[in-house]
């Protein structure tokens, strides 16, 4: 074999191998997460996780049920989720089919801002602000509420669903606009009617990476929520997500105890509930993006 | 007998001037357009038949910058008049468009659009439009076990006559088209010529066409536009055969364009 021929191919390799290192990466995360965890299953046994209370730390009964934590994460999800998805979706269309240009500029490097604020300040602004606005406005004895977190996130989300359904919104080809307005469509018809419905699986590919965000996210909910680990589903009641628990716990825990191994089912179950979310995200993807050819 | 019929004229424009922002793309253009006939504007690449085309519904308006000067007149009304629907005006002018372009939705729900948005709620009566529509544009034989499928399905040729029955269904008294063919093959060209033989019976065509063999057998009357001006209009076969201007001449017989 020359010389070129074995430099191609050395080339090859290398730019395979940076191109699967994602993958195993990922591997290795899952491997080792279930490697720490994988003693729990003999002792207590799998099935304390399903219960409904978590307390790990006691001298009478230590406890592991994951659904409190759970519920919160999924609660304080759902909430923010319903809170940013008209935001961005509405900001999005604004700024692609109705902003002027000089708008547009000016608006689009604050949307960017408003992604790359960090999480703990978002935090002290949750604590400052929107937490006792929270606690008057509904007459709560605290505004460290699910509701309180969920607003916050949804600040974190907004960005993400806002830029990736500008981009859908603007692939949408002129010759759709121009055939509804000959239609004697206005262009509020034209936006709801053609528009959107061919933007769709962009849009809803936003809302379900703004969701992935959300759900890791953990700085921000661990100063907002409360912290009170409780299967509820009002979103006036303090929460705790699974994220702050790994986070506050996991730093005073005993290596190697069964709390240890608790906290690395959570980490199993939060990062299974991500994988199912860009799983749905893509099969959705691939299911409405054929429909424009 | 309609040929002894007195030809009333459907659309009158007036010194018109049209600019793209400080540049001026048509000049001066005086006609008359007559009912129930079919128009062919042709000329060469640039020279403003289309952008003519498009200020009869008022499709320029959705680009920037854009101005007229003069008056359009369709019926005997202004329809850069002050008081203007520009919705109404775009019911009662319908327009294809260069490449088909179906909405991502099905059959059904692209000839339907025009009448839901007109307030047409009853689904048997959106189905006899729909129906009727794909009739007259040639598309029912071939399309009518399949309304809900995607119209992206059909073929360049069946989603032309798809965006001619769309128009159709907002029952438009003038059918604009932008060169309607020039993405088609030459057997899905015939039948789009076929079908606008048979719609000049019940409405105002006016087809802008790079393609002169075309102008020649589908249309009653042509203009040639050239640089932004009209310079020769009458009956095609006059055009055609004996053309007054030079330059029209000088295009049709293929020394330039």
């Amino acid at each position: 074999m020359n010389k070129q021929r074995l430099k191609a191919k050395l080339i090859k390799y290398f730019l395979q191998s940076c191109g699967s290192l994602s993958i195993v990466i990922v591997l290795l995360i899952f491997l080792f997460l279930f490697k720490e965890a994988l003693p729990f299953i003999g002792q207590p046994g799998l099935t304390e996780l399903f219960h409904s209370v978590w307390n790990p730390v006691s001298f009478q009964k230590e406890e592991f049920g994951l659904l409190p934590l759970v519920t919160g994460s999924v609660l304080v999800t759902l909430l923010a989720t319903v809170i940013a998805i008209p935001f961005g979706i509405i900001g999005a269309v604004y700024i692609s089919e109705v902003a002027s240009a000089k708008e547009r500029e000016f608006l689009k490097p604050f949307i960017e801002i408003l992604a790359g604020i960090p999480s703990v300040v978002l935090g002290f602004f949750g604590l400052v602000v929107i937490a006792p606005l929270v606690k008057d406005v509904f007459g709560l004895n605290t505004g460290l509420t699910a509701l309180t977190g969920a607003v916050l996130l949804a600040l974190m989300a907004i960005p993400t669903i806002m830029s990736i359904s500008e981009d859908a919104i603007k692939s949408v080809p002129a010759a759709y606009k121009e055939a509804s307005l000959a239609l004697g469509a206005s262009r509020l018809e034209t936006i709801w009617k053609v528009v959107v419905p061919a933007a769709l699986s962009g849009i809803i590919a936003s809302v379900m990476l703004g969701m992935g965000r959300v759900v890791g996210e953990t700085m921000t909910v661990m100063m907002v929520t409360g912290n009170a680990p409780v299967v509820s589903f009002n979103p006036f009641t303090s929460v705790r997500t699974m994220t702050a628990t790994v986070a506050a716990e996991m730093g005073e825990v005993t290596i190697g105890s069964d709390h240890y191994m608790a906290l690395f089912w959570v980490g199993i179950v939060l990062m299974l509930m991500t994988f199912i979310l860009n799983l749905v995200s893509y099969r959705v993807l691939k299911k409405y993006g054929s429909e424009r050819a | 007998m309609a040929e002894n019929q007195e030809i009333r004229s459907k659309i009158h424009v007036e010194n018109m001037n049209f600019f793209y922002g400080s540049v001026q793309a048509l000049f001066d253009i005086n006609i008359e357009l007559p009912e129930k006939k079919v128009t062919a504007f042709i000329g060469p690449s640039g020279c403003g038949k289309s952008t003519f085309l498009r200020t009869l519904n008022r499709m320029n308006d959705i680009i920037d910058g854009t101005r007229l000067e003069g008056k359009v007149l369709i019926d005997g009304g202004d329809i850069y008049g002050p008081i203007t629907d520009v919705v109404e005006l775009r019911r009662k002018v319908g327009m294809i468009f260069q490449k088909s372009n179906p909405f991502p939705k099905s059959i059904f729900d692209n000839i339907a659009y025009g009448p839901r948005l007109h307030g047409v709620k009853d689904k048997g009566k959106l189905m006899e439009i729909v129906e009727s529509c794909l009739v007259k544009s040639a598309l029912w034989d071939e399309v009518k076990d399949r309304l809900d499928k995607s119209a992206m399905s059909l073929s360049g040729g069946q989603q032309q006559r798809l965006c001619i029955a769309r128009a159709l269904a907002i029952n438009p008294d003038i059918v604009l088209m932008d060169e309607p063919a020039s993405a088609l093959d030459p057997k899905s060209t015939l039948k789009i010529e076929d079908l606008i033989g048979e719609l000049r019976k019940d409405y105002t065509i006016i087809i802008v066409t790079h393609n002169m063999q075309q102008a020649g057998r589908v249309s009653d009357n042509t203009a040639f536009f050239y640089e932004g001006r009209l310079i020769e209009y009458g009956a095609t076969e006059q055009i055609f055969t004996k053309p007054n201007e030079k330059q029209t001449e000088d295009y049709i017989t293929g020394r330039f364009g």
